[in-house]
């Protein structure tokens, strides 16, 4: 018997039970004092090498960008020459368009974001709030090719018709705006490639705040509700000094998100090298979307060894991002766990 | 005394007014966001499915990509080696992920090795997947000169990890610790517990992490375009580059050929669709079992 014991445990106990009421002592499985050892090593295992990957990456990038490193230093991130032809390279201009696709995007995304969490939270009916939570959850399932490709041959072509030929009519003649607005409007560059990333990254940073508006104590909300206080004054006077740290956190999950997007930003940014305008219709460069074009055509060297140094860069930023990120939401918990 | 009175009322009341007048304002802005949000997932939704189901045929998938400007041409390669690889990087990732959320989730949950991996698996979760996709550059491609299949796969496989780590760890730390003492109690070893009835309690919520990296790693281009490469012919040699279905999305929607626009809006329509079936099934699997 003890030789065809089955393997769901429920069923052992039962077989155990029938023969501890037989009279006789319980039939044991066999012996197999090596399994516990063994399974733990596994699962050790299984969490090292999760941080061995980690290690992996920022040595293996670090040693592949080094003839790159070596050669620029730390000079390469203020250095806006990038001329694989003439092999000279600098990355300020993908940072900055990184970097200013990623503002753009939080500043669009943030209040949007806070509105969607408001709404779950508070203003939806009960019946509505998993479909809409759902949806808008859905929205970050949208795989990014898609929203690269809808952005490049739907929505930029509206975008140039409809809101930067006017805004170019309108702001041509005022000083700092018509800076910002000048060069062809064709629908791709830089504010593009921010609108997109702004709806790709709203679902990350209203789900994540829905999440930490909910840890809000009712009590505390019902106090407030009970002084006479108004829905809008409890949120905002009550729900976001309370869960300050985790909202925080969750536009700063937002961000790493934008900063590290590639496809989208790689359709719509326009792929330009120079940095001679701080026009937010002309076409830029991002670091994503360098690697993601120039990369497999490289010549290996100095070029790809770049490309290397601009990825370690981008993995260095998004690293700092997210971990503030991360520490900010886990402050969150701790605190909730020690006041209820 | 009454003017004063009425003075402070009449002040009362027009506070009164402007706190009413805030909040309609700021909740009115909130269904406003909630409608802006919305709305693009509509418009997303509605755009992939005018402009991409006009193109799905059987050709499709039982054609191979064609060259610009051809007549006839499907994604049959794109669709197989998109299909080989998501696979390929599943059966990789998945047991690693879910043995090292076993770790988070029954041997590290107060050591430091489980929180520093905790925290970095989060972070892996959300780093940047072009990354990646250097990473094995560096350390497969590179060594072997050979862009190929396997390296995707590798690619692939890297952002399945943290994703099913995640999930089994959630799920894990949702057993009741009952469970596992009646089971201790009985004299069943540590690894008996935790394979044969803390996992199979959170058999669901398992199954929907694997759901769910497979949804994820179904859209990923970014990690494939330096490892995996494309290939315009059907190929099953796992050491040649391989299409897939991204990759070639990305190649067609930036060309001028008409043909190979619609093949990608065809694509982008499959991929879409299969995303979207995948995250509610992955949903609905996890709520019944709640």
């Amino acid at each position: 018997m003890a030789a065809t014991l089955p393997a769901d445990p429920f069923d052992t106990k039962e077989a155990m039970e029938k023969s501890a009421l037989g009279g006789g002592p319980p039939a044991r499985a066999r012996r197999t004092p090596w399994a516990d050892a063994v399974f733990s090593a596994v699962a050790h295992g299984a969490a090292w090498l999760t941080l061995a990957l980690l290690a992996g990456i920022i040595i293996s990038l670090t040693i592949s960008a080094w003839p790159a490193i070596s050669k620029y230093g730390l000079g390469f991130l203020v250095n806006a020459e990038w001329d694989p032809v003439e092999e000279k390279f600098g990355g300020l201009v993908m940072i900055y368009g990184t970097l200013a696709t990623s503002f753009i995007a939080l500043l669009i995304a943030v209040p949007v974001s806070f509105g969607i969490a408001l709404f779950l939270t508070e203003l939806s009916p009960n019946w509505l709030r998993r479909p809409l939570g759902t949806a808008i959850e859905l929205l970050a399932a949208v795989p990014s090719i898609v929203y690269g490709m809808w952005g490049l041959l739907v929505f930029g072509p509206l975008l140039a018709t409809y809101v930067q030929a006017p805004a170019q009519a309108l702001f041509s003649d005022v000083p700092v705006l018509g800076a910002l607005v000048s060069g062809a409007p064709v629908g791709i560059g830089i504010l593009s490639a921010g609108i997109i990333l702004a709806i790709m990254v709203i679902p990350f940073i209203a789900s994540v705040m829905r999440d930490v508006f909910e840890t809000t104590p009712a009590l505390l909300k019902e106090s407030a509700y009970g002084l006479g206080s108004t829905t809008w004054e409890v949120v905002w006077k009550v729900v976001l000094p309370y869960t300050k740290s985790g909202v925080v956190g969750a536009i700063m999950l937002g961000l790493g998100r934008a900063l590290g997007e590639t496809m989208a930003v790689t359709f719509v940014i326009g792929n330009f090298n120079q940095l001679d305008n701080l026009s937010l219709f002309a076409p830029a460069n991002s670091i994503t979307s360098a690697i993601a074009n120039e990369f497999a055509e490289a010549a290996p060297g100095l070029h790809q060894a770049s490309l290397m140094y601009l990825g370690l860069i981008l993995f260095f930023i998004t690293f700092c991002v997210l971990g503030l990120s991360k520490i900010l939401l886990s402050q969150l918990q701790r605190g909730e766990g020690s006041r209820t | 005394m009454s003017t004063v009175l009425s003075a402070s009322d009449a002040a009362r009341m027009g506070m009164h007014r402007k706190r009413k007048r805030m909040n309609v304002i700021a909740l009115t802005l909130s269904l406003g966001a909630m409608a802006f949000g919305l709305f693009w997932l509509a418009w997303i939704l509605f755009e992939t499915i005018r402009l991409g189901v006009g193109g799905i045929a059987l050709s499709v998938f039982t054609e191979m990509t064609p060259p610009p400007q051809a007549e006839t041409g499907g994604l049959a390669n794109a669709i197989f080696g998109s299909l080989v690889m998501v696979g390929m990087a599943t059966a990789l990732g998945t047991p690693i992920g879910i043995m090292c959320g076993i770790y988070l989730a029954e041997y590290g949950k107060n050591r430091w090795l489980g929180r520093v991996t905790g925290f970095i698996s989060d972070i892996l979760l959300s780093a940047p997947s072009i990354v990646i996709g250097l990473f094995i550059y560096a350390i497969f491609v590179a060594k072997v000169r050979s862009f190929s299949a396997i390296a995707g796969a590798l690619a692939l496989s890297l952002i399945v990890i943290p994703v099913v780590i995640r999930t089994t760890e959630n799920m894990l730390s949702l057993i009741p610790n009952a469970l596992r003492e009646a089971a201790y109690a009985l004299g069943t070893p540590k690894w008996k517990v935790i394979s044969s009835i803390t996992l199979k309690a959170a058999r669901a919520g398992v199954l929907t992490g694997m759901l769910l990296a497979v949804a994820r790693i179904a859209g990923e281009t970014a990690p494939l375009l330096f490892t995996a490469l494309s290939n315009q012919f059907w190929t099953m040699d796992l050491t040649e580059p391989m299409a897939s279905l991204p990759v070639t999305i990305y190649k067609f929607a930036l060309s001028p050929y008409e043909n190979w626009r619609d093949l990608a809006w065809a694509g982008v329509f499959l991929i879409t669709l299969g995303v979207l079936a995948l995250n509610i099934l992955a949903r609905v699997l996890f709520r019944k079992k709640d």
